[in-house]
Order: C-alpha cells, then structure tokens, then sequence
C-alpha cells in the first residue's frame, strides 16, 4: 500500500486529477453550481469531441510525432460529406455519413502518413502543410460556405440523447447526447491499441528510439503510415459529430483548435519529446482544458480572459511537470555520488 | 570439423572508391575471447558489419560454423548466432526492462496481441541466464549504463547466442562495473559462446581476451596470442609510430599560485579540497566515477557553484558562480563529453575554434570580421595539426582525436592562465592521445597551469607532476608523480 502511494506521488495523472479537484472544487464554492446535474452532463458533452481529438493527438505524440492538421483534416471531411449528402437528397441513418466521412479521414490520414511515415519527413512540417492544403481545398474546390441545415438522420443523431439531466434548483436541462457512446468506444479501442497490441507497443518504442525499433524488427515505416491513418479517421469522426451535435456546419470553426488539445494532452503528461504518456492522463488534462474553458463563466471571470486563463495554465501545469522530472533526476544523480543506491 | 566459428577470409569493401578493407581475415574458435583492436578509421566498424550482415563485402567469404555464408541479412545473421551489442545498446529508455527483454523475440515470432504474462515470463528467463539482478517493471532510462549493457547482453543471450560482438563495452562503465563485465563474459565463454571484443584500450586487451586481431587503414597488421603482446608493440601495431613516452617534470614553477582552493565543497559532491596550481605545472585529480572529481571540475569552471570554501586567482579571491566569470579569470574547461558539451558539431570547424574568442574578433561595429577570423582559424589548425581538408566542413566530420584538438584550440585562442580537462583522452585513439599529451606539456612549458582530471591512472602519472586522490569528495593523498604508481594510486582511490 505505501508502495503504491509512493508510485502515486511520481504520477503525473496525480497532480493533473489534484489540479482538476481543486478547479471544480473553486467554481464549486464561488458559485454553487458545479457539482449540478446538468453542469457535469453539459461537460461531459463538451469533452466529446476535444476528447476525441485528444486521443488521435495522444497516439501521434507518443511516436514522437505532430499533428497540427486535424482540425483542417475533420472540417473538410465533416463538410464534404455533409455537402455530399444534401446535394443527393440523403434522407437515411447516421451510419452512412459516419462511414463516408471515416472513409475520408482514412484517405487524408493516408497522405500525412505516406509523407511521414513513408518518406520520414518531419511531422510538424508536413501536417502543417497539409492543413493548408486541406483548408484551401474546403474553400476553394468545394467553395465553402456554412450550411444551415443538415441531413435528417444526422441531424436525429445530433439531437438524441442518453439521457436528460435537470437542476433542481433552476430548472435548467442538459442532454447527455449518443455521441458520447463514440468517444467511449475510441477510448477502449485505443486503449487496447496502445496497451495489448505490438502496434501500440511500437508506437511506444518508435518513441523512445526510432533507430533502434528498427533493429529490433518493427516496421517502423507501416507503424506510421497506419499511425495517422488512424488518428485521420479519429479526426474525421470528431468533424462529423461536431457537426451533427451543432445541426449545422460551420467550416472554419473547428480551425486554431490544435494548440488547446495539445495542451491539453502534453498538460496530462504525455512527453512532447515522445515515448510517454497514458490516455488517463490525456483525458484529464483534456478535461481540465474543457473544465476551464467551459466554465469559468461560472465564477465571473469574463470570456474575454478565458484565453489569458487557459494560456496561464498551460505554462504553470507543464512548468510544474517539467519542475518534478528535473528534481527526480537530480534526486537521482545525487543519490550516485553518495553512492545511497546499490541497486 | 569447424575449429572455428568464425572464419573471415580475404575481405574487400569499397565505399565510394574509398577502399576500407583490403583483403583482411579474422578467425575465432568456440569459447574465444577475441580482441579486435584498430584506430579510428582503421575498418574495425565495417567488420563487423560485414560479419553481422548489415553490409555485403565486395569479395572474400566469411564461414560461420564450417559453413561458407553468402550475401546474408542481418536477421539471417541473428538466426546463425550472431548477436552485436552497439555502443548505444539499442534500448527504449521509455519502456520497462521487461518489454525491452521482451519484445525482440515476440517480435521475430511475429505476435500481434501482447501477452503481458508471457513477456514477463521471457523477461525472467533472460535475467536468470547471467543471473542479473534488476526490477523487472524499472524504466531502463533510470538504469546505470552498465545495467542497460546488461539489458542488451541478456536480449542478445535470448536468440541462442554462438557470437556475441560488443562494439566498445567499457566506453562510459566505472572500474568496478568493468569487473563485472569481465565476469559476466568469462561466464559466456565457459557456455561455449565466443567474444569479440572491439577496444583500443590497452589494459582491456591484456586482460579478457586469448587472442587479438589488430587492422591499420583496412589491413591485418597482425593477429596472435595476446601473452606474446606487450604495451610498446600494442602501441605500435595500432598506429604504425614509435613512441617514446617521457615522464613529464615541472620546469620554471612560476611564483605566484595561478590558482588557489582553499576548503571548497558542494554539498552532495565534494567538501574540503584545497589545492594549490602554479604556473608551468600540470595537477592530476584522480579517483573513481563517485569521488565528485567530474562535479570539482564544473564547479571550478562555474557551472555549478561551489557553496562554500573559496577560490584564489593569482593571489586575490574571485567568485566563479557562470563559465562567463571563470573565463574572464582565465579559466577554460574541457568537459568529460566534449560532444554535447564541447563542441557544436554540425556547425563548422573554425566556428567552433572562434567561438570562446568571439568577442575579440569583432571589428568597432560589433560585427564579426571575416578576415581576422579568417586568420585566427588558419593559425590555430595549423598549431594544433588539426587533419582536414577544409575549416569550413562541420566539426562531426573529424576523428575523435582531431575534434579534441579542436576543443583544446578554442581555449588557447583566448590565452587562458589554467586549463581544467576532464577526460581529456577518453574515446581517442593511441595515436592522438600521444599528441595531445604533447601538446598540454608543451603549454606547461610554456607557463600555463593545466589540471588533468582523469582515471587514466598511465595518462595521470605520465603527464603530471603532482596527482590528488579523491575519494567519496574528500581528497585522500597528494603525492609527486615522479614517486607514484598504479598501484599505490589504486589502493587509495578504491
């Protein structure tokens, strides 16, 4: 037991879940209303698609990777498809556009991957290439502009819920909507990705040391293709969520959203410098972004600010990680010269 | 049949015209220790890729078992027997021991899904094979170096080892982990696995292996029985150059003590040092890897301040807390790895030697003046015999020996008073630790204050006039290098 507390304390998921306590815990005393029903179920739908960002964000950091294209990569996807389906008078399920659009973000994926992963180039060069060329071909080639309504069956799924959340005190409601289902079933999936497959483990491996994952007979190049086919169609799946929750697409809005779930997922501990990191932490410090982005409102601090807010915290949180490795190692190399461990 | 397990016949490899080995052999027995010993450049590393079948030699054969082999892969290459332990180890600082054990042989099995039991299970086998003690579920990044050569020689045990290659074992290990090493390769050999162990480390050679093949620039020079070796024919088998290594004597001690440490500590590193360093003398510090030798010399270049003690520039205190003040007193630093903390490599040769005296070179506009530097980089190459064909080539295309110079002529283009070097041979061949050790001894002559610190106990006593022996931060004896020896050095030092 005091062994496990002690593994505790070096876990960076630690301190991000004392941090996002202490944050609920003070909007909780300024304004009392917090831990309401519908507060946390209108967060909990607020992480759906920040949090199905962060997954894809996750995977690609920990193989040492970036990505600055999915906000781009899921906007042409949701947009093209959304567009698609009206112009053919689509009246069908949700699956339909699901499937079209994952097809995309695949297809997108694919081209990352076969520069990164294929031909090495650098991944933050490449993706913020092609979130250019992705912007630029929603706008010019397929001359976007905001569509209003949206497929009848998306538009079903936007709206149905698990279910409905009240405050008793002022009445308010809050839906739970399906599409939490989606971020759900990514993270399981993911998880057993990372954890239980030598796809995952290569991943982890491709990060800590590309060369030496090499010899010790991963294919690297295919690890990486499929690395960012995957977070492409992750990406994509968030675009048409985003959409069918919000009953209508707004191409451009979704764009500039990258730095924040980067934050988000380097603030839960995983290691920009790739190699390490766990979705629970990914998730918590997503959460913590969303928490503050949400509801700051809360505790009177105007929107205007929210963005001084979210950019202090993200220089104090991974300040304070950065702090703790930089103090473990030093702990470590004095224990050397006073020769304390034999191990 | 096969009285050898491994038989390299007439060798040949080009690169791009550059002829790398020309017709070399190497022969090793079951259950040898061979050594294989050559400069840099000499084609020791295109051996053994020849041999591991990372390269394809351009003619001759190589016959592993009694069986001639031809144009092998390196997984064929595992699947014979023949395992390389790389100076890098090729870990995943990252992930636990476990999966670093683990995941070569799952991997060749081609598994898809992981297995965390099984792994776990691989994992112990591996460890109990040369019965190394480690936690299992450990990051290998907190690992020592020698534990994560043990991770990397349990890993290669794993795929039924005949030959196991270890590119420079000792590189960056302490004295008692190399005795470890040592042992923990008698225990293959008597498993009948053979050793070839790449060093240019004299006393290594003498001491673990039977036999030795040395190469010269791509040629066999000579191959035998390692009893019928001695130093000065080591020596000269390397590098082809006679050398006569005199005892080196302080002359002309100038008055007044350059430097002064008077009970300088560190809390954690060293307490109590006090010294004296006139000019035209070199000191010696010595002791092991935890004496705080290495932490005594940043703190007297200023990269971590001592706190408490002081420190003496010609007779007057001065406070060293930034490597700028040290440099102001005078004070230059050869760190113990001149790659990352000596020299920008991929930036060129003369930006690297201008760069301490940046300032100086600097016309009335603060802006760098081409010819003068241009100037001083042409007269430091030349003092210092620094081999290129080209200033402006980036500072990784030198030997190590050439790029150690480039370190020592940084420092004297800004006519320091004392020169502090931490290792300043480790990693160079025979060749230029020579010419090196000239080249300090003749700055001594010239008036400067030089401190060696190293555990090359040879290097020490040669070239110093006084040694100091740290142990543990304390400084146990000071005697005259005229009266040492290794042993008397040793016994104090342990």
């Amino acid at each position: 037991m005091g062994r496990r507390l002690k593994q505790l304390t070096k876990r960076n998921e630690t301190y991000v879940s004392l941090v996002v306590l202490a944050l609920c815990l003070l909007i909780e005393v300024r304004s009392g209303q917090f831990f309401t029903a519908n507060n946390l179920v209108d967060i909990a739908s607020a992480m759906v698609v920040p949090g199905l960002f962060a997954v894809g964000t996750f995977m690609v950091i920990v193989s040492g990777g970036i990505d600055v294209s999915f906000p781009a990569l899921a906007s042409l996807t949701s947009y093209a498809t959304t567009k698609m389906l009206l112009d053919a008078g689509y009246t069908g399920g949700v699956w339909l556009p699901i499937l079209i659009s994952m097809a995309m973000g695949a297809l997108l994926g694919a081209f990352n991957g076969i520069f990164i992963g294929l031909l090495g180039l650098p991944a933050m060069i490449v993706t913020l290439g092609s979130s250019s060329v992705f912007k630029g071909v929603m706008q010019g080639a397929l001359g976007s502009v905001q569509l209003a309504v949206i497929p009848p069956g998306m538009r079903a799924f936007g709206t149905s819920s698990l279910f409905t959340a009240t405050n008793p005190v002022s009445g308010l409601t809050s839906r739970m909507p399906v599409g939490f289902l989606a971020l759900v079933a990514i993270l399981l999936l993911s998880f057993f990705i990372m954890r239980y497959t030598f796809f995952g483990r290569g991943i982890y491996a491709i990060g800590g040391n590309e060369a030496s994952a090499h010899r010790a007979g991963f294919n690297t190049k295919r690890t990486k293709f499929l690395l960012y086919v995957f977070v492409g169609m992750v990406a994509s799946l968030a675009g048409l969520i985003r959409t069918c929750m919000m009953q209508q697409n707004h191409p451009t809005n979704m764009l500039g959203m990258e730095m924040n779930i980067i934050a988000g997922v380097v603030l839960g501990g995983t290691a920009i410098s790739g190699g390490a990191g766990s979705l629970t932490g990914c998730m918590l410090g997503t959460l913590l972004i969303v928490i503050v982005e949400n509801s700051m409102i809360l505790i009177g601090i105007p929107t205007i600010w929210k963005s001084v807010f979210v950019g202090a915290l993200i220089i104090i949180g991974t300040g304070v990680s950065a702090y703790q490795v930089v103090r473990a190692n030093r702990v470590r190399s004095t224990r050397r010269l006073t020769g304390e461990s034999k191990a | 049949m096969a009285d050898s397990i491994l038989r390299a016949v007439d060798i040949q490899k080009s690169f791009a015209g550059v002829h790398a080995l020309k017709g070399v052999a190497l022969d090793i027995a079951p259950g040898e220790i061979h050594c294989l010993a050559g400069e840099n450049g000499s084609g020791k590393s295109t051996l053994i890729k020849i041999i591991s079948g990372v390269y394809q030699p351009d003619g001759g054969h190589i016959a592993f078992n009694g069986t001639k082999l031809s144009r092998i892969t390196p997984i064929d290459a595992i699947l014979l027997g023949i395992q390389v332990i790389y100076q890098d180890f090729s870990v995943f600082p990252n992930l636990t021991v476990m999966e670093n054990l683990a995941l070569n042989s799952e991997l060749s099995d081609k598994r898809k899904i992981v297995n965390w039991q099984r792994m776990r299970k691989i994992a112990e086998e591996a460890v109990a094979k040369i019965n190394f003690q480690v936690d299992l579920d450990a990051l290998v990044g907190t690992l020592t170096v020698a534990q994560k050569q043990m991770v990397a020689i349990c890993r290669a045990l794993m795929f039924n080892a005949r030959l196991i290659i270890m590119d420079e074992p000792t590189t960056a290990l302490t004295r008692k982990e190399v005795d470890a090493l040592f042992k923990v390769i008698l225990r293959l050999k008597a498993q009948g696995i053979s050793i070839l162990f790449v060093s240019h480390k004299l006393n290594e050679v003498f001491e673990i292996s039977e036999r030795f093949t040395i190469l010269r620039n791509g040629e066999l020079v000579i191959t035998g029985n390692t009893r019928d070796l001695n130093s000065s024919r080591f020596s000269y088998y390397m590098t082809g150059r006679e050398f006569t290594d005199g005892q080196f004597t302080a002359e002309n001690l100038g008055g007044t003590p350059l430097l002064e440490v008077k009970n300088l500590g560190l809390s954690g590193a060293f307490e109590g040092i006090s010294f004296v360093l006139r000019g035209g003398e070199i000191l010696g510090i010595t002791g092991l890897l935890d004496s705080g030798r290495s932490e005594l010399a940043l703190a007297l270049f200023g990269i971590r301040e001592a706190d408490s003690g002081e420190i003496l520039i010609k007779g007057k205190g001065a406070r060293i807390n930034t490597p700028q003040a040290a440099i102001e007193q005078g004070i230059g630093l050869v760190p113990e790895d001149r790659l990352s903390e000596g020299l920008f490599l991929p930036r060129s040769i003369s930006d690297n030697l201008i760069i301490a005296e940046i300032d100086r070179l600097a016309n009335r506009f603060k802006v760098l003046d081409k010819k003068e530097r241009a100037r001083e980089v042409d007269r430091l190459i030349a003092e210092f015999a620094i081999a290129t064909p080209n200033p402006l080539n980036a500072c990784q295309t030198l030997s190590g020996g050439n790029q150690q110079r480039v370190v020592l002529g940084k420092w004297l283009a800004c006519n320091l008073d004392v020169l502090v070097l931490n290792g300043p041979t480790v990693g160079v061949d025979i060749g230029s630790k020579h010419d090196i050790h000239g080249i300090l001894q003749n700055l001594a002559r010239q008036g400067m204050g030089i401190i060696i610190i190293s555990d090359d106990l040879p290097e020490v006593i040669r070239n110093c006039s006084r040694v100091i022996v740290l142990k543990s931060g304390r400084i146990v004896e000071e005697m005259d290098a005229a009266e040492a020896t290794e042993q008397a050095i040793l016994s104090r030092m342990m």
